[in-house]
């Protein structure tokens, strides 16, 4: 019978202690904000105090003073925005080191902190890092006396998209005129912005929410990430792309039948090749519903998805996706921008996948180690331009729809994106920044001042999504207008006539190597 | 529906379908308009690799499979009991979330990945990986059970759910084949019968015996295999179990720092229980 030595469970726990993270040393530490007040117009009504769910503000009822603890502070300016007398400013701390363009602040502040944790750095959001931005070096064009310019006011001007796998060929019935090919799944969007993967969990439910009715005002599709979907927004399944992850949270057979999209994530932007530990403060009770683990565990999403070692793997999920959906949905392939992402997507290409979706350094997330996020993958303007042109050279561009994700910050982005070969992008900071979110990157913490990325009840109220949906919608709404009129400018009068169109793009600032990969003529030229 | 493949018996409630030679696609478009037709008992003979047998069915019928299927047998199943009479190979019970798989010999890796519900017996031993993500939550809560062996990474990742090797193909030595059993376990239990060394055992594992419940529960999923596969309850409860469960809620919480001065610092492990 069984034989174990000694009291396992005792020096289980002793192998595997790490070293103690709670000594008590004294932090070398400085506070990065520093929280200023005017006394004069603080009218003492706490609501800095009500709304700073850091604990960075309190109030000193035998002063009658509210005071800061500037070390709390994420710098997120919710006490600013809702300071009804403007009496709160938040600076950076004034710390200042001597100058030194190699050891900046940051990384002294980061050394410090894994001094005195000896821990991984975790952050929220996108890279920060000053990376080159293509899309600040390239030029869209514009018709001026030999091809007249379109205003898109008065005339027709078509942003409609349709997602999915597009035959080598069709047929017509000449009898008939009708269609004798039959298609694969095809999936109209109005406009080319979709809202990123951002899982419920990561996200409050109100957040999941605000993009589903948002993507149902505009025509388009929301992703749900890797968390599933709460039953309540299953009304919403047609705008719904249903992530199916290497957790698997959430998928279940109604999840895939809901959805108009199933996406299988392979790598995400902010963390290629990791998986993600959605850690145990954002796992309340309604989360783990969803995604069935014990409350206060952390998620945990392995790094590979134990079903896929190969590209023949990956063929076997997108068609295990496909029958127990009975070929009625496409399913989209999402991985994050590496250095062979054209020889990959070639790969899921030919595995039978309807979409790609390529995630560049940019995307963001909600919680990661800072190191991966700043520097794994590739910005997303060189993979765009390597995948299609790749799938081009290969004669199979049509058998997939692209769509880009990771840092798109407004429309001539998007425009831009489109002309370098995309059908589409997913939006998630913006969408987020439309919410009220200021990009503090503690989104980890499940904090939120702002109830985005948080699943605390009463933090989560803090986003209506009526008013929430409204505001995503108007941006989305005014990025589309945007889009026309440079379409317009152009001369063009579908969006469909500027995808993978690199004719209208020129670059400044770029060498001659990096306009050859990204297919462009220099401007001038 | 290939009509001359299909035999129909008692007003279609049983269907026997001879399947040589038919794509997957084919065979599931099959299953899936005789189970819309009503039948309740369908054969599958001559079955070769073909993948994905049993999903997209949601109603629980009895589906008979004479052969070998293909890899991801009962891919997330929603009712149906599917009785392999052969083999089965990798990703058996895939993100399954209800229904039963009945594996009359052995089946291959990544057996009950991710499973959410619903029950697995396997008579033999499995590969790589069995086990790995399953969950559970409240009375929703898988069951995979080997009559033999795994191989390395058995339960790897498990947040919750049931795994039962009994270690009846084991030889005299009665030592399991698996290592890093358990790694990175955060919910969900392993009993093992036969002698496993603390070598084999995860980092994230303690190892205790069944309590009194646990032993109830062993009973009756021994007695559902033993049910299936002919084998007498008595000569496999005769040996006491082991049971492995999570040390920590939070395997690898103390892994991270904040990047934020105010906020905690690495959380501790939250010891389960």
């Amino acid at each position: 019978m069984t034989v174990i030595k000694n009291n396992p469970k005792a020096s289980h726990a002793q192998s595997t202690a790490l070293p103690s993270y709670h000594c008590h040393m004294p932090s070398y530490l400085k506070p990065r904000f520093r929280v200023e007040r005017s006394d004069r117009r603080c009218i003492r009504c706490q609501g800095c105090v009500e709304q700073c769910s850091f604990g960075a503000q309190y109030y000193d009822e035998s002063a009658d003073r509210v005071e800061a603890v500037d070390t709390n502070c994420v710098g997120c300016h919710r006490c600013v925005v809702f300071c009804p007398t403007s009496a709160i400013e938040i600076r950076h701390n004034p710390v200042e080191y001597r100058d030194n363009a190699y050891w900046r602040p940051e990384v002294i502040e980061d050394i410090t902190r894994q001094a005195e944790t000896g821990g991984v750095l975790i952050t929220g959001m996108g890279n920060d890092k000053p990376w080159t931005s293509y899309w600040d070096k390239l030029c869209l064009n514009a018709s001026q006396v030999t091809n007249p310019s379109i205003d898109p006011l008065r005339e027709p001007m078509e942003l409609r998209t349709y997602l999915g796998s597009k035959p080598d060929q069709v047929q017509i019935d000449p009898a008939t005129g009708r269609l004798g090919t039959r298609l694969a799944p095809q999936i109209m969007i109005e406009t080319p912005v979709l809202f990123s993967a951002m899982s419920y969990g990561a996200v409050s439910i109100n957040v999941h929410e605000s993009l589903a009715r948002a993507a149902s005002m505009l025509g388009t599709l929301f992703n749900t990430g890797e968390g599933g979907l709460h039953p309540k927004l299953y009304r919403y399944g047609g705008n719904t792309i249903a992530q199916v992850a290497s957790g698997r949270f959430g998928v279940h057979p109604e999840y895939l039948d809901v959805a108009r999209v199933l996406e299988i994530k392979i790598g995400q932007g902010a963390k290629p090749g990791i998986g993600g530990h959605l850690p145990g403060e954002k796992i309340s009770a309604e989360v783990a519903t969803t995604r069935m683990i014990p409350t206060g565990t952390d998620a945990l999403s392995p790094a590979p998805q134990h079903d896929i070692y190969s590209i023949e793997d990956l063929s076997q999920l997108i068609y295990a996706l496909k029958e127990a959906t009975n070929y009625t949905k496409p399913v989209s392939v999402k991985i994050a921008a590496v250095h062979n992402s054209g020889a990959i997507a070639s790969g899921i290409a030919r595995a039978g996948a309807d979409i790609i979706a390529l995630d560049g350094i940019r995307g963001s997330t909600g919680a990661a180690p800072k190191i991966i996020r700043d520097n794994l993958g590739i910005p997303i303007e060189m993979a765009i331009a390597s995948v299609d042109q790749r799938l081009r050279s290969e004669g199979i561009r049509n058998r997939v729809s692209l769509v880009a994700a990771g840092g798109f910050r407004n429309s001539g982005d998007v425009t831009k994106a489109i002309a370098l070969g995309v059908d589409a992008v997913y939006i998630g900071t913006a969408a987020l920044i439309a919410m009220g979110c200021t990009e503090c990157q503690a989104c980890y913490t499940g904090r939120c001042a702002w109830g985005i990325t948080t699943t605390d009840d009463k933090l989560t109220k803090r986003q209506n999504p009526e008013i929430a949906a409204q505001r995503i919608a108007n941006l989305v709404e005014a990025w589309s207008h945007e889009i026309k009129e440079m379409l317009g400018a152009m001369g063009i009068n579908a969006i469909e006539s500027l995808r993978g169109n690199r004719l209208h793009l020129r670059g400044v600032g770029l060498t001659r190597e990096e306009a050859d990969i990204l297919g462009v003529s220099l401007a001038g030229e | 529906m290939r009509v001359e493949r299909v035999k129909l018996h008692e007003n279609g409630s049983v269907a026997r379908v001879e399947t040589a030679g038919l794509h997957y696609r084919e065979l599931n478009s099959i299953l899936r308009s005789l189970v819309a037709d009503g039948a309740d008992r369908i054969e599958l003979h001559g079955v070769a690799g073909q993948r994905y047998i049993g999903t997209d069915l949601d109603r629980p019928v009895q589906i008979e499979i004479f052969g070998v299927p293909g890899n991801d047998l009962g891919s997330f199943l929603d009712g149906p009991r599917v009785t392999v009479h052969g083999n089965a190979q990798d990703g058996c019970g895939n993100t399954m979330n209800r229904g039963t798989i009945i594996v009359h010999g052995m089946a291959g890796d990544i057996t009950g990945l991710s499973a959410r519900g619903g029950n697995i017996f396997v008579r033999d031993d499995v590969g790589y990986r069995a086990g790995v993500h399953m969950k559970e939550f409240g009375d929703r809560r898988p069951n995979l059970v080997i009559g033999g062996t795994a191989q390395d990474f058995l339960g790897e990742y498990m947040a919750g759910g049931v795994l039962v090797a009994l270690g009846l193909t084991l030889g005299k030595s009665a030592h399991h084949l698996a290592r890093f059993i358990g790694t990175g376990m955060h919910a969900g239990v392993i009993f093992l019968r036969g002698v496993v060394e603390e070598h084999q055992l995860g980092k994230e594992v303690g190892v205790t015996q069944p309590d009194e419940d646990e032993e109830k529960l062993l009973e009756e999923l021994v007695t559902e295999y033993c049910g299936y596969f002919e084998v007498e309850p008595a000569k496999v409860l005769d040996q006491p179990f082991v049971k492995l469960f999570p040390l920590y809620l939070r395997p690898y919480g103390p892994l991270y720092a904040p990047t934020h001065r105010g906020i905690e610092g690495p959380v501790s492990r939250w010891k389960v229980k």
